[in-house]
């Protein structure tokens, strides 16, 4: 956890990407917000707080007496949500900067492709 | 949520020095605190009113609405740590394991010996021999074996080791989570402490200066830095926290920008950087201006 952010907007990061990569399938259990608490070593509260945020997204659903869970089709709304945050905190402005060096669009294409990438990170 | 203590203009004065100002405040219940400030801010002097150790000269305190003074009742209900506790001549720890119920209701034997196993306490020696951290580690054992409704820690970890201090944390954070109750850590720690902290007091110079969830705290300051025109057209009006200047450049710290201010920082060539709770309580409580160079 870095110091700079509410821990709890951490969390629910957290748990979004292990749901994003797959660690988490739907429908499956997560660990509780004190397991969350303990794992992390942060206040149960703040723990709570990340967590009952996904519940208000609708990314995680509860089950009255038995715990949390993944909600179905979780996955695939969450790849979008990022998807257009990746659009505004990364591709806008890097098509500003390219355009103050006056790069074209067709520039910025090749440079792109040219960057090494992991392999099959991309398809 | 329910107040477990409550104070209303609270002031407590040694001679003509005021160690508390005027203080109001709440604590909730099942909350943990961090009750941070500098050396002589007056935390100690707060946390012994709250026990009925000193006598306010003016305001009213409140602990599980009663008095605390003189008062049984509360009391029993109050763990209190400090940094330096004396014990009876040839007390041993297990002398004051031993004992710790007589004053605890819900002390735990089995947990106060799983303690003392983590950090590796030898229970025999004379309390005198103990090393420094042994002599807080017999302090912090007997602040969460006591399972207190209300604990205070004040500065508990002096010479603690690394380990150890990361062991306090993490059985302190295990504990609560299956025994809720008001805790109240005052230290100097803040980086390591923060994430454990729900509510943050910040007292300087006998005042409250800061009341706030811990995690509002956290991001609500941030670091803007550029040439010297470009901060001062950008911060304009805005309340600066502390600023810092070297030659043309300079570095500010403001609260609370939404989307609209990075956008227009960003635009106009600032760098924003974040803001730790230490270094936002270091900014509010120590002189706002350090400029290297000309002053300007």
């Amino acid at each position: 956890m870095d110091d700079s952010r509410p821990i709890f907007l951490q969390i629910a990061e957290a748990i979004e990407n292990d749901i994003l990569a797959g660690n988490l399938a739907e429908e499956s259990q997560v660990p509780s917000t004190n397991e969350f608490a303990s794992f992390y070593r942060i206040n149960p509260a703040t723990a709570g707080k990340g967590v009952n945020l996904l519940v208000d997204d609708g990314i995680l659903y509860k089950k009255r007496g038995i715990g949390m869970f993944v909600a179905t089709g979780s996955q695939a709304r969450l790849a979008t949500k990022r998807r257009d945050q990746f659009e505004a905190e990364y591709v806008r402005p890097l098509v500003a900067e390219a355009a103050k060096l006056g790069l074209s669009q067709a520039q910025l294409v090749s440079m792109i492709q040219a960057t090494p990438t992991t392999e099959g990170a991309m398809e | 949520m329910t107040a477990v203590v409550e104070v209303e203009g609270l002031s407590k004065r040694f001679g003509k020095f005021t160690a508390v100002n005027d203080v109001s405040f709440h604590i909730e219940e099942n909350t943990i605190y961090g009750l941070l400030g500098r050396n002589g801010a007056g935390k100690t002097t707060m946390m012994q009113l709250l026990t009925g150790q000193q006598f306010a000269n003016s305001g009213d305190i409140r602990v599980f609405g009663e008095s605390p003074v003189e008062n049984a009742a509360v009391l029993g209900n109050i763990c209190f740590i400090k940094e330096s506790q004396s014990y009876p001549e040839d007390f041993r720890p297990r002398h004051v394991f031993a004992s710790a119920p007589w004053f605890f209701q819900n002390w735990d034997a089995e947990f106060a010996d799983r303690l003392v196993a983590d950090f590796r306490l030898p229970l025999n020696r004379r309390i005198k021999k103990l090393s420094r951290g042994q002599l807080s580690a017999v302090g912090v054992i007997v602040g969460l074996a006591s399972r207190a409704p209300l604990t205070f820690f004040d500065e508990p970890y002096l010479g603690l080791d690394a380990v150890a201090r990361q062991i306090f944390y993490d059985r302190l954070l295990e504990d609560f989570a299956e025994h809720p109750r008001t805790v109240i850590l005052s230290t100097h720690l803040i980086d390591e402490v923060s994430a454990l902290l729900e509510h943050v007091l910040v007292i300087d110079e006998g005042r409250i200066i800061i009341d706030e969830n811990a995690d509002t705290l956290r991001g609500s300051a941030t670091t803007i830095s550029g040439t010297k025109s470009a901060v001062d057209a950008f911060v304009g009006r805005r309340a600066v926290l502390h600023r810092e200047g070297l030659g043309g450049l300079t570095s500010v710290t403001v609260e609370k920008l939404d989307a609209a201010d990075r956008t227009e920082a960003a635009a106009a060539g600032l760098e924003l950087g974040p803001v730790s709770l230490q270094q936002l309580i270091v900014r509010k409580t120590s002189i706002p201006e350090t400029e290297f160079g000309a002053q300007s």
